[in-house]
This record gives structure tokens, sequence and C-alpha cells, in this order.
């Protein structure tokens, strides 16, 4: 619970969550909501949640992300917004 | 003065959670296109398991796998509370679940629309009508 | 709309953060949330089951019923994402075969299917690349080491943090890496879409048949000292034992889905090209 870690990855987790919702390119939006995910795994571990954490990194960061490079593939890159 | 800067100490890693939760409400409500939606509603869902997860934290005790048992009783105090995470591994997998689901559909509004901008669909359904 | 949203959502923050400025301070271990039944977890889970790990403890014997409907909804969410998608009986609309010694592509449109030798030709996808040495090589020899620590996380969920949901996903995530290194095709080869449908349906069936077993010998629902007589076993140890059986279960149908819904997201239904 070293709290100046724990707000260095909390700055990190906001920024890569408010930067994940205003790209407009799909797939760098997927790919920052992956960086978002491991930050979040890394804020659990210092917490001390260490299965929460290992879940987080497997599904977060690894099978969640792959499932919206692949819809995004799969459905249009581009968007207005 | 000393009362407020003591309840910022002691809060501000609510309220830090509480602004994710917010981010995360704001795109699945405030953006058009349906995979922002869908990441606004990944990055709400991973916020209120990091705010259940921070409840269960403990100053100075350590992760919940007791290990070299038989010293003696265990002291609560020395273990980080296990019930948040057993409830939020539940959560976390879940949300993967409903992830792949959620994009399943957006492909299917994609193959029947043919673009994923919420505006777009709306007026294409009104001039079907 | 966008500013009637940020109204909205900045009232709610700030109720919701006026809310929780009541709440104990952070890490404060005499808050309610520690104090009323998870230490009765904390001290008697090492002695009632065996297991070192409370959270594995807890999640698959305390609150194994919660674990078991989980896994529930896994499968069916599985299931709703193949039966968005699938499309079966249409056949591929266009095929593409590569010449292998020339190179030289053929474009069979109006899904006719004519003679084509496969000595000669291969099928490929539409986005094909060309033989990639170093991506090729290196996943197909990571693959059987990430199964190997996939099935050492499960079965160590007892002792170190881990259990059935890591184990099952990291497996997910070796077939997914077959299937992003090389294609689709050469991971439907060795995980046929039979396979995957009745994996994810079989973790499910272990659990609840476990929980049945336990009902059969006399106990609850989901009661593993019961199965002590089984076994062979103290009552303890059938406690740790169960915890084991269950967590297979969980990861198979964990496995099964995870490889289900990268397989139609990725192909839109088809199934015949990925990534």
């Amino acid at each position: 619970m070293i709290w100046q870690l724990d707000l260095i990855i909390l700055a990190i987790v906001v920024v890569c969550g408010v930067g994940s919702i205003m790209v407009k390119d799909l797939m760098g939006a997927a790919i920052l909501f992956g960086a978002y995910s491991f930050m979040m795994c890394l804020l659990w571990a210092v917490m001390g949640a260490v299965d929460v954490a290992f879940t987080e990194a497997a599904v977060g960061a690894g099978v969640s992300t792959v499932f919206f490079t692949a819809a995004v593939f799969r459905t249009t890159r581009r968007t207005k917004d | 003065m000393h009362s407020w800067v003591d309840l910022i100490v002691a809060h501000y890693n609510y309220w830090i959670y509480i602004l994710l939760m917010m981010i995360g409400l704001y795109a699945m409500v405030a953006k058009r296109n349906l995979v922002k939606k869908i990441i606004g509603m990944s990055i709400f869902q991973t916020a209120i398991i990091l705010f259940y997860v921070s409840i269960g934290a403990k100053r100075g005790a350590t992760i919940p796998i007791i290990e070299h048992h038989g010293h003696g009783p265990i002291n609560p105090e020395h273990y980080i509370n296990p019930l948040p995470h057993v409830l939020m591994l539940t959560a976390i997998v879940v949300s993967v679940a409903t992830l792949g689901v959620a994009l399943a559909l957006g492909i299917r509004i994609y193959q029947r629309f043919g673009t994923l901008e919420e505006d777009e669909i709306l007026s294409q359904l009104r001039r079907e009508q | 709309m966008r500013w009637f949203g940020i109204v909205c959502v900045a009232c709610l923050g700030l109720v919701l953060a006026v809310a929780s400025s009541h709440f104990p301070p952070w890490g404060d271990p005499h808050s309610p949330a520690s104090t009323h039944v998870s230490p009765r977890y904390i001290e008697k889970s090492v002695e009632e089951t065996a297991v070192p790990n409370i959270v594995t403890a807890v999640l698959a014997d305390y609150r194994g019923y919660d674990t078991m409907f989980e896994t529930t909804v896994i499968f069916a969410a599985g299931l709703a994402c193949f039966m968005l998608l699938r499309r079966l009986g249409t056949g591929p609309q266009e095929q593409l075969w590569r010449h292998i010694p020339t190179g030289v592509v053929v474009h069979v449109k109006g899904g006719v299917r004519p003679w084509i030798d496969p000595r000669h030709f291969e099928p490929i996808d539409r986005h094909w690349t060309p033989h990639d040495l170093v991506t090729l090589t290196s996943c197909r020899i990571m693959i059987p080491f990430l199964q190997l620590f996939a099935l050492y996380v499960v079965a160590h969920g007892h002792h170190s943090p881990g259990g059935g949901f890591q184990g099952g996903v990291i497996l997910g995530a070796a077939l997914i890496l077959l299937a992003i290194s090389h294609n689709l095709r050469t991971a439907a080869e060795r995980f046929s879409e039979t396979t995957n449908g009745v994996l994810s349906g079989l973790g499910v069936s272990i659990y609840a048949g476990v929980g049945m077993a336990c009902l059969v010998l006399g106990g609850a629902f989901l009661d593993y000292k019961e199965l002590a007589g089984l076994l062979g076993v103290d009552k303890v140890h059938a406690r740790s034992l169960g915890i084991f059986f269950v967590e297979v279960g969980v990861a198979i149908t964990v496995m099964a889905v995870m490889y289900l819904i990268y397989r139609n997201v990725s192909s839109a239904g088809e199934c015949d090209e990925g990534l």
C-alpha cells in the first residue's frame, strides 16, 4: 500500500481510460483499453488482491483485447466521434 | 482545517474510483459509436470491481494465503479480507462473457445496417418505417 | 445530448462522492466489511478444508453454489454468441486457392466447388500473408508451455494464487494464440467444433455432477465432506479434493467458451478464416 505507487498507477489508469474513449481510431481504443486493464491489474497487485490481479491480467489484458481487435477487424475501424 | 485534510487523505481513493466509474458511464451514455459504448461498459465494470476490492484492503496486512500453518491461532487482522476478492472473481469472468455477447451483437448490427454509428442506424430505421 | 450527459454524470458523481466520504477510512482493519463473516473464513478455512488459499476455499466450498451458476452463465454466454453469429449450411461464398509451386492464386466465386488437387493447391484466407518463420516458430514453441503452465495454475490453486478460472483462461488463450499465429483452419484441425461444444457443456456437468454425488451419498448439495467414504480419505481432505474437482470443471468450461467466442467473433460466423 505504498501510496506513491498507488497515485502514479491511478493517474495512468485515468489517462488510459479517458484516452480510450476519446481516440477516433477504434483499433487504438482497443489497445488503450488493454493498457487500462493491465494498469488495473497492477493496482490490485499493489493492494494485495493477487487472485483478482491474476484473473484480470489473463482476462482483461489478454483475451478481452483480442476480442475487441477481432470485432474491429470484422466491422469498421474509423469512427466519427 | 485539520479534519478537512484528514478527510481528503482518508477518502481520496474512493473519489478517484468514482471518477473512473463516471468516465465509463459517460461513455455509455453520450458516445455515438457502439464499440465506444462497449468500451465504456467495460471501464465501468472494472472501476466497480476496483471499488469493491479496495474495501477489503487493510493496512499492514498480507495476502490471504496462509503459509506455514501450525503456529497457533490465525489472527484475522494480519490477512486482507478475502470476501470481496471472491465476489469480484465472479464479476470479472462474467464481464468478459458479456463482452463477447456484446461484440457479437455489434457485428450482427454491422452486417444488417452497414454502420456502427447510432445516428445513422436510427435514420435508417426511420426511413424503413 | 453530450452536455446533458456530462451534467447528469457530474451530478451523480458528486452524490456518490459525498456518500462515500462517510465510509470508514481506507485500509481500516476494523471496518464493518471486515468484521462479521470474513474473520471466520480466515480463521477456519485451513482447519476445515486444508486449503491455504482462502480465496479458493471460499469460492469453491463455502460459496460453491455461486460459482456453479457463474459457470452456467459463462456457458450461456458462449451459447448466445454461437446462436447470434453462426451461419451453418451456407458454405463459403468465394474461395481462394493458391498454387504452391508458382504462387498463382485462383479465385473461385459462387459457392461452386471445382475439382482442386490438394497436392498442388492450398486454401488461403482473404488477408493472407506469406509464411513468416519467426512468428510461426516462436508461437509453436510457446503454446505447449502455455498449456503446461495453465495446468499448473489449475492444480496449484490450493496453495498459490490461481485456480479454475485463471487456468481455464490461459488454456483458452493458448488456443487463441494458435488460431492467430497460424490460421483458423489449423486450429480447427486440432480442436474441432464438436469438441468445442461438448467440452463447454462438460465442465458445468462435472460441477453439477460432484454436487449430485454429494446429494446421493446422503449430505446436502455440494457438501464435499460426504465424498470421504467414496474417495477413502478423511473429511477435511475430502473437501480439498472436492474443491479440486470443481475447479477442473470450471477450467474446462472457461477454456472452451473463450475459444468459442473468439472463433465466432473473429470470423463473423463463418468459421473459415479469422484474424
